[in-house]
This record gives structure tokens, sequence and C-alpha cells, in this order.
């Protein structure tokens, strides 16, 4: 079976281009530790409460550190539970300033759904029995959309929140 | 058809006959196109 | 051969291939207005009538045309390659009868099940959405019918080879028994999740669901169900379009290596849709993403023969300059022009598939309507196109009429404004995508903002670009309608390219199944033991079904 000499040079440098995209994204997962969500912990989908970082109070934006934030979020058909307010109400949008490093945790209490801020690298399925985490700079201001990108029956979209990254 | 043609010591023996220049070209271009696309994603994906 | 190409199957046969046929355009028909209906819905200027529910019509369209029409065209058009190239006994035709009418049993329990809004969980089915049992069985009963039809072009090609003891078996028998093997390996998945996980579930008699594992089974099979659509383009391209133009194979031996390549690392690379994904080890992500990447070789392998092909084809008639041969291809002829353009879409398509499964790069686009763009290049335009192509001969040659020139150019408006309606939609989608749109969503407007408003527009641009492809489909079911009962008789080519006289000889060695499926298993087995045994030993409380959500 013979190649023609272009052939030759057309595979290599075809296959020396996917090399380089698998080096770079190699690096950045096994160097720098950017991989995409994976964390392999499990929860039991009954029961989250039984988790700390889902228990009612704890759900929502906390400053763990000077410049450095945890998410807690319940995700349930149709509706991302962010926890309430000093008055009660369901919080709708989470405030960050801009620069600052956010974890976050969400899991879910019924079918799988997606959890992505529109406009940012943080885009996570959300499945049953298993948390989601994912912890990223908030470089940009703006305000972002949270949508469930996962289909998880009629109202799934009217599931939403914001995420607003401010100066 | 000779046994000659087929000697793996003369594997252009084919391409000699006829050019693909316009294919190599080609090719080439998509092979571009799929670096230059890629390279912007990824900027974009950096970026955010 | 080339008298063969000439030479109309007998009746009996021709009836078998165009059942499939006839399936094929009505799926098209029907899943095209439900496509339509959507990108009208998500306009924000249109609700649907008699209050069916946006992802009701949703599973239609993607049960219909993404596992309805693919799979009857697919089986139906390599049924006719294999009675061309090796031929079809009785027995194995009534067999073959057999997988259709399988088939079409499932098709209708799945389609009804769907239609009355007992299963509006899109065509992945995700768990714990539960959908009717019937739903599940359908499928099943699809798959299996697939696999009736998997195991007579087994034993055409197997008959093929005890009469023709120490030939090389013909290209297109070749290359159609990879697809139906690749096939055949990979539905195995789902054909499991289906029958242990989801039915007994679906009918109470489990309780639980393993979650992750019914995904991971889905996209076992998810995959290399898109190259199982995309492996009968290929045949076009390598093995008849240079009939069409006028030319002679490229490369045999090169034509099976990519095949052997795609049938090798189509299967072991699922993980590429589940990267975001909670449950799974990255690092076993990633040595998918190497093998997914693997899988682009045979592709760009594919790029260079169709060139090469154009490039020889032109040269030979006489056509010296750089890039002469190119202009002087058939442009007027619809059974070139239709799957050329769908090589062309490929180009971005291809390019976006790269993006697409660049380990942590996934999640720019993960679920974002980004990805239907992309899939309505590939699927909806390479290889649709590619179908289209294959029918403007394929349906007159069974039917014994001619594709006339006047409908030759019926055709070539048909692809212009696929492809016009296909730019304007698929490109508006890669856009909004990008801009973080989801995919699979109803109109919203969400909480509103600055973000959400810019989406409209793209959705507005994918109502257009959706109408005009409306329009072509309309047209193309007329084409078919026409070819199948109109059309003056005569007699179309079945356009078979021939090897040059002075072509060098296939090596054996490509012809060794057992080498090349005990590769394909061993790289299935290295991609998955051990990632499905961590997800088994780390699984968690099983899910409970819930109906309410799908508004059961």
């Amino acid at each position: 079976m013979h190649l023609h000499k272009y052939e030759k040079i057309w595979l290599i440098f075809g296959m020396g281009s996917l090399a380089l995209f698998l080096a770079i994204i190699g690096f950045a997962a096994f160097w720098k530790g950017i991989h995409p969500q994976s964390h392999i912990e499990t929860i039991d989908p009954q029961n989250i409460e039984a988790h700390d970082a889902f228990k009612p109070e704890n759900l929502g934006l906390h400053e763990v550190a000077d410049g450095k934030y945890i998410v807690n979020i319940v995700a349930s058909a149709f509706n991302y539970d962010f926890g309430t307010d000093e008055n009660g109400n369901a919080v709708k949008t989470i405030r960050v300033p801009k620069g600052s490093t956010v974890l976050y945790q969400i899991t879910t209490k019924d079918v799988v759904h997606g959890f992505q801020v529109a406009g940012t690298n943080i885009n996570m399925m959300v499945e049953p029995g298993h948390i989601s985490r994912f912890e990223t700079v908030m470089k940009n201001t703006g305000e972002f959309t949270v949508v469930c990108n996962e289909y998880c029956g009629i109202g799934h979209h009217l599931m939403f929140g914001t995420v607003e990254v401010y100066e | 058809m000779t046994k000659g043609k087929l000697d793996p010591h003369q594997p252009d023996q084919k391409g000699a006959s006829i050019s693909l220049k316009g294919t190599f070209i080609a090719v080439m271009l998509l092979g571009v196109f799929i670096l230059v696309s890629w390279f912007a994603l990824y900027a974009l994906f950096l970026s955010r | 051969m080339i008298a063969n190409n000439r030479l109309l199957f007998p009746k009996k046969e021709a009836r078998l291939y165009m059942a499939f046929m006839y399936v094929t355009f009505i799926s098209l028909f029907v899943g095209g207005l439900m496509g339509l209906l959507q990108t009208l819905v998500r306009s924000g200027k249109y609700t649907l009538p008699f209050n069916i529910d946006y992802y009701t019509i949703l599973t239609v369209h993607g049960v219909i045309l993404g596992l309805v029409l693919t799979t009857y065209f697919i089986i139906g058009f390599q049924f006719s390659l294999m009675g061309k190239t090796v031929g079809i006994s009785d027995k194995q035709l009534k067999v073959a009868w057999l997988s259709f009418w399988v088939m079409i049993v499932g098709t209708i329990m799945t389609a009804v099940t769907i239609l009355v809004g007992e299963a509006s969980v899109l065509y992945t089915f995700y768990a714990p959405l539960r959908a009717h049992p019937a739903f599940y069985i359908g499928l099943a009963l699809v798959i299996i019918g697939s696999w009736i039809a998997a195991f007579v072009n087994f034993r055409q090609l197997y008959v093929w080879k005890k009469a023709h003891k120490g030939q090389k078996s013909p290209l297109l028998a070749f290359m159609v028994t990879i697809n139906m093997l690749m096939w055949f390996i990979a539905s195995l998945g789902v054909a499991s999740s289906v029958l242990i996980q989801f039915i007994p579930w679906s009918l109470g008699y489990a309780e639980t669901i393993n979650v992750l594992m019914s995904r991971t089974l889905f996209w076992y099979f998810g995959h290399p169900l898109v190259y199982f659509w995309l492996l009968p383009a290929y045949m076009a391209w390598y093995a008849l379009i240079p009939r069409i133009i006028g030319g002679k194979l490229f490369s045999d031996s090169l034509a099976r290596m990519s095949f052997i390549l795609l049938l090798m690392f189509s299967i072991p690379v699922g993980f590429h849709h589940q990267l975001t994904e909670p449950g799974i080890n990255p690092t076993w992500k990633f040595i998918q993403v190497v093998l997914t990447f693997m899988v682009v070789i045979p592709t760009l392998m594919t790029a260079f023969s169709i060139f090469a092909t154009f490039e020889t084809t032109g040269r030979k008639k006489g056509y010296t300059s750089l890039f002469g041969w190119f202009k002087k291809l058939p442009w007027k002829d619809v059974r070139f022009l239709a799957p050329f353009i769908g090589m062309v879409a490929f180009i971005p398509g291809g390019a976006g598939g790269i993006v697409n499964a660049s380990h942590q790069m996934n999640a720019l686009i993960h679920n974002t309507i980004w990805v239907t763009g992309h899939f309505h290049l590939t699927a909806a335009t390479t290889v649709i196109l590619t179908f289209f192509g294959i029918a403007y001969w394929l349906v007159p040659h069974l039917t014994g009429r001619r594709l006339t020139p006047k409908l030759n150019k019926l055709g070539i408006i048909q692809t212009f404004i696929w492809t016009i309606g296909m730019t304007i939609m698929s490109g508006a989608m890669h856009i909004q995508g990008l801009l973080g749109g989801p995919r699979r969503s109803n109109f919203s407007s969400y909480a509103g903002g600055e973000q959400v408003e810019t989406w409209v527009h793209y959705q507005l641009a994918q109502a257009i670009g959706g109408s005009i492809l409306f329009i072509a489909i309309l047209l193309m079911v007329y084409l078919f309608i026409q070819l199948a009962f109109f059309a003056p008789r005569g007699v179309e080519e079945y356009p078979i390219a021939e090897e040059e006289a002075d072509a060098e000889p296939t090596p054996k060695i490509l012809e060794n199944w057992y080498l090349w499926v005990g590769i394909t298993i061993a790289l299935i087995l290295f991609a998955y033991t051990i990632p499905v045994f961590d997800i088994l030993k780390h699984s968690p409380p099983g899910s409970a079904p819930f109906d309410w959500p799908i508004g059961r």
C-alpha cells in the first residue's frame, strides 16, 4: 500500500496539528490542573441535606477568605436554590467582585440538570447522586445569565439565575 | 500492468505521472483552517 | 462491472430497497416539519396550537430524523450496495424483510408513544426522566431489526467469499460490513442499557436506576452512531462519486485502510460527550480525548483522497493548470453537486468537532446551541446532502425511471436552498452558542438583560434559516415522489467506480477481520474497563423514576 509523497506530508502535518492541540490541552490539564469538572464525590439524592454544603442555611454565596467565595446551589425541576436573603426571599442573583475566586458546588434532588453561567467557562452537568464542583476566577465584569442547559422536563427553560461580577 | 510498476522502491511512480499539486494546496489550506479556528476558540476559552 | 451498473435489480429486490426509501422520505417530511415549528417557537413570535408541548415536537424531531430517517436510509442503501456487489439470495431477502418489519413495529410504537405525550424525554432519554415503557421497547425493536439487517449483510459477504475463493471482496461490500460491524458493536451498549436498565425500571420491576451508568452506555453508542451516519457518505465519496465525475477509484487500499481506522477509533471515544460530568475520572476522559483525535486521521486521509480523485480525473481529461480540474467538475449534475456541498460543510463541521472534543475547552460549548449548529453541519448537511445525492440516482434506478434534466435542475435548486437555509441557521446557532445560548430549550427570556436580548436575534435568524430549510424539504419530498412514481421510464446508472487498470494490489491483511475486530475490542476494553469499574464501585444510591417533569 503506497502513500503519495504529498499525502505523507499532509498526514504528518495533520497529525502534527492534532498532537499540538493535545499537548496544549494536556499541559493545561495535567500541569495546570485545569480539567473539566470531575470530582467523583457522591451524595444520596434523596437526602442531600446530610451534606453540610447543601443544608438550607448554607446555600448561596459565602466569603471564605479575602477574595475567595463558595456558592452552594441545589438544583431541582425547575429551580436553582441559591438560599434566601435576610428577609427570607429567594436569592436569584449572586454578586461577586471582579477577580475573585469562586467555587461553585451544586447537586440535584431529582433529575439531571445543567449549570452554565453563560459567557464564562462554568459549564457543568448536574446528576443525581453526584456533586458537581468547579472553581474559577471571575475575570470579566458583567451580568451573566445562569441557565439549565440539560433538558430536565417541560419547565426546563424556566430554570435560571444571574451571576453579577462588579468592578 | 507490469511487475515493475509495483516495485516498492519507486513509490512515487503514480505521482510522477499525474501531478497532485492542486490537491496538496487544497488540503494544506484545509489544515490551516483547522489550526486557525482551533486557536481562535482556545483564545476565547482562555479569555473567559 | 460497468455493464452491471446499468442492469436493474430484479423487482423483488428493488421492492425491499424502496421500502426503506419510503420510510426515509416520510420521516424527512415529518421530522422537518417539527424542526420548522421548533425554530418558529424559539423566535418568540409563535406558539404551538392545541397545547402541544415544545419538548414533544423536539423529541419527535430528534428521534425521527436522528434515529429513524438515518437508519432506514442507511440500511436500505447498504442492502442495495450489497445486492449490487455480492448479491442477495431469496432466503437472505426474506430475512431482510423481517428486519424491515421489526424496525417498523418498533418505530410505530416509539412514534405513537411520543406523539401522545408519554415520552417527552428527547432522543437521548436521560434517566431518571421516565417515558412510557412502550417508548423503550419500541427503540429496542428498532435496534434488534437493524441487527437482523447487519447479520444478513455479513452472511451476504460470507457467501460471496466462499464462492470467490482468493478474490478480494468488492470494496463497497467491505465498507458496508465495516459499518454494520461498528453499528453492532456500538449498539450493544445502548441495547443493554435499554433492556437491562430502562425497561425493567420503567415497568416498575426495578426501583432505581444507575444514572451515570446509563449515560455512559448511551454515549458508548452515541458517538459511533454519528459515524454510522457518516460512513455511508464516505462510501459514496470514495467509491461512487469518482464514477459520477467520470474517473476511477483513487486507491482501493487507502479506502479500506481508512474504514478500518474508523471502525477501531469510532467507539472508544464516548467520554468526549461526557466531559463536563461529575462522576468520571478526568484522566480517563483525557485518554478518550486522545482516542477521539485518532479518529480524525482517517478523515484527513479521506480529504486527500477526494481531492486527489478530482484532480486525477480532471488532469486525465486534459485540464493541466493548477486548479483547472476543479473548474471542470460536473457542477450541473446534482448527483455530484449535492454531495460536494456536503463535503464542503464537513470542513467547518470537522474543525468544530475537534474543538468540541478538546477536554477542558468543551466547557466553552457543552450543551450550548453551538452543538446543535455543529451536528446540523455534519449530520444535516454533510450526511444528508450526500444521501440526497445518492437518492437522485438510487430511487430511479430502483423504480426503473430516469433523473430527467428538469428534475436534475430542480435538485440543484433544492441543494442551493438547503445550503442557504443551513448556512443561516447553523451559523446563527454557532454564534449564539459561543455567547452561551443553551440548546434543547423552549423560548425563554430567562432573567432578561443584555445577554438574553442578544440571543433572541440569533433565534430569529434560526427561524428564517429553518423556514428556508423547510421549503427545501418540501422540494426534496416532491422530487422523491417524482422519481418514485412519475419520472419517465428508463435506466438510471448505479454509479460504481472501477479501479485503475494498473492499480496496486490490495494487501490481504486488510481483509483480516479477526485482526481488526480484535483490535477494536481491545481498544474498547482499554478505554472503558477501568472507568466503568470505577463508576460501578463509586456509584451513589440509584434514582427513582420521575414522570411529572415531562408532564406525564
